[in-house]
């Protein structure tokens, strides 16, 4: 006798059932991926500087989910996250960590110049606030073609100390720009909590100055940021111009590398702790189980899934070969000749 | 042929890029101003509108970026900068975007800018309005460097810029803006990377750039009356350099000046004589190659100073004659 089991709830808090699993395995893949970089840093099998996403997986998830292949997406130095959102191949994502030929960018970027252009990703900077004007000037572009394509631009609180952040909003603004600035407000600019860095820090007032309308928002909550994306991506699409979002989260890492940033006195214990009790991806995982939109069993399935196809990325990187000067003569000497 | 000034052949360049190619823009400084760039961008907003033929806010650098943003997503933008003074601020995304994202991102995008710089200086502006930095782009790996001197080439050179695919700098001296040549109307394009000999002669090789091919030539012509036969050569593109050109000229006169508007130390006059330096093709060097730029002193305001900062035919004649004799 088979019990019949009951119905899917088809919405889950306002957002379609398949859009919230498909975001829950994002969000669950870019986690894998920031955990295995960071057991293969401490195991010194990864030489290049990762600046790892843990703890911020929904304001990347949840602006990706409404985008298009299309649409682009610029990115920072912490950029796996934004990559694995987009669509990007988890294989070229930990191929270019580990700086090999068969990389997102064959092995010449490393961590934090990732680069896609099939899937709408041009490239990550890892000069802050880098990419914010370039995000501009590709929306100043599909708006010129005559396209409803949009683009959006993710930094964090640390791009709000440079000039070009406010010249940057302010291109937009004049030319009604369809783009979405999305700042990660992580509390923290490299070791620098934000008020050591800005005497105003209500980073909406500053985007409403240049013109720029923003929202506040749970940047751990993703229903909330996808709620809310959507609306703003719908509009852009309309030509209503552009709009900024503070999404306030914490990276669980440190700025960089594996570690915490508490034993070098930069962060405490107890505001880590207060900020794991908000995991975006538990906060989903509870979401999902309240609304029966998947069992406890199910969850834990997808989790495996996506640690192995992790873990195999991750053993296809180190197998793939290096990059060199004699394996890639064509592309390094077209690129050394220009310069003679 | 028909004559027109070097302003005139950039005004016709840019009507026949954005009148033909719809990925062309402008963008900049000034370029629906009264001046419009010292009419070098006459008539560009009334036939492209607003929507090609932006006049920006002074904020060089997230327009850069802008430029830079566009021109990855499918543009062909031509960056105009009135003055290279102001364009400091632009140098962030010039060095670590347009010219690393090619190599940095192993070859999946190149950024098609050209952005077009002015030199523009004398008339005791002093030395926030007078700067020629040239070299200092030439030095980064991924940027190119163009320095038209007569309208034939401004006209033909912005072309290839457009269409060369990276990121370009092409940049220009005011001073020749009113210099008239020999432009054919249609659509033609000056090769990047190649340079010309601008006079032929047997004594001694002087390379000019931009602006200073002028004074070489009129320099030349006095000193033929002195008996020195000069060679004037043009690089046109500063980066990649047209070193065959040079070397050869060398090989034969056996000496060589350069004459540059930049800066003394660590310029492009030092990279070209390092270059004829080292080669092992030139067998016989009749005296020490020699430079003449700018001192290494910020550009003055007062005419009696700039009288002496700026080098003209009369220098390049006195530091000729020494070289030969």
């Amino acid at each position: 006798m088979k019990k019949s089991a009951a119905p899917l709830p088809r919405v889950i808090d306002g957002v379609d059932r398949d859009s919230v699993m498909r975001m829950y395995q994002r969000m669950v893949t870019i986690r894998s991926v920031e955990n295995k970089v960071a057991d293969s840093i401490e195991e010194k099998e990864i030489g290049c500087p990762c600046h790892l996403y843990s703890g911020e997986e929904a304001i990347a998830t949840g602006v990706c989910a409404n985008l298009r292949n299309d649409d682009w997406i610029y990115s920072s130095h912490r950029s796996h996250g934004h990559f694995i959102a987009k669509g990007g191949s988890l294989d070229r994502l930990m191929a270019e960590v580990y700086c090999r030929r068969t990389g997102a960018s064959a092995g010449r970027g490393g961590s934090m110049h990732l680069s896609s252009p099939d899937i709408g990703f041009p490239g990550s900077s890892a000069i802050v606030s880098g990419t914010i004007s370039l995000a501009v000037g590709s929306a100043l572009a599909f708006k010129t073609m005559g396209t409803d394509r949009v683009v959006a631009s993710f930094f964090g609180d640390g791009a709000a100390d440079e000039g070009v952040f406010y010249e940057s909003l302010n291109l937009a603004a004049l030319y009604k720009l369809p783009i979405l600035f999305v700042c990660e407000n992580n509390l923290y600019s490299t070791h620098l909590p934000l008020s050591k860095c800005l005497a105003e820090t209500r980073l909406v007032k500053k985007a409403e100055a240049m013109g720029v309308p923003g929202i506040k928002i749970d940047g751990n909550d993703v229903i909330g940021m996808f709620k809310t994306a959507r609306k703003i991506v719908a509009g852009m699409r309309e030509g209503k111009g552009p709009r900024f979002l503070e999404c306030m989260t914490y990276r669980h890492r440190g700025h960089v590398g594996p570690h915490y940033d508490i034993d070098m006195g930069l962060r405490s214990q107890e505001e880590l702790d207060s900020w794991m009790k908000k995991d975006p991806i538990d906060l989903l995982e509870k979401k999902i189980l309240k609304f029966k939109a998947a069992g406890p069993e199910e969850l834990g399935r997808i989790k495996d899934e996506i640690a192995a196809r992790v873990k195999a990325s991750e053993k296809k990187a180190k197998a793939a070969p290096w990059p060199s000067c004699k394996s890639d003569e064509a592309f390094e000497r077209a690129c050394w000749r220009e310069s003679r | 042929m028909r004559k027109l000034t070097y302003v005139a052949a950039l005004n016709e360049a840019l009507h026949q890029l954005l009148g033909g190619d719809d990925s062309v823009m402008l963008m900049g400084q000034g370029v629906t101003s009264p001046w419009y760039v010292g009419q070098s961008c006459i008539g560009l907003i009334d036939r492209f509108s607003e929507k090609r033929v932006i006049d920006t806010p002074v904020s060089e650098n997230a327009v850069t970026g802008a430029a830079i943003g566009a021109a990855l997503a499918g543009m062909r933008p031509i960056l105009v900068h009135p003055r290279l003074d102001f364009m400091y601020y632009g140098l962030d995304p010039i060095a670590n975007q347009a010219a690393n994202w090619h190599y940095m991102f192993g070859g999946k995008l190149s950024v098609p800018l050209t952005i077009w710089g002015i030199i523009n200086r004398g008339g005791e502006q002093g030395a926030q309005h007078s700067q020629a930095i040239h070299a200092l782009f030439a030095h980064l790996p991924g940027i190119k460097v163009v320095m038209p001197s007569t309208a034939y080439d401004a006209k033909g050179l912005l072309r290839s810029c457009v269409y060369d695919g990276n990121p370009v700098m092409f940049i220009d001296e005011r001073w020749l803006y009113h210099l008239e040549s020999d432009v054919p109307e249609r659509r033609y394009s000056v090769p990047i990377g190649k340079g010309k000999i601008r006079r032929k002669g047997e004594d001694v090789t002087i390379v000019a750039t931009s602006y200073q091919v002028h004074e070489a030539l009129a320099a030349a012509e006095e000193l033929a009356g002195r008996g020195i036969d000069a060679e004037v050569l043009d690089p046109l593109t500063l980066k990649p350099l047209d070193e065959e050109l040079i070397v050869r000229s060398v090989e034969k006169t056996g000496r060589l000046l350069v004459v540059d508007g930049g800066w003394r130390s660590f310029g492009a006059a030092a990279e070209i004589m390092a270059r004829v330096a080292e080669n092992k093709d030139i067998m016989e060097i009749k005296a020490p190659l020699r430079r003449l730029a700018l001192p290494d002193c910020p550009a003055p305001a007062s005419r009696t100073l700039e009288k002496n900062y700026f080098k003209r035919a009369e220098d390049i004649v006195r530091e000729t004659v020494r070289l030969v004799r």
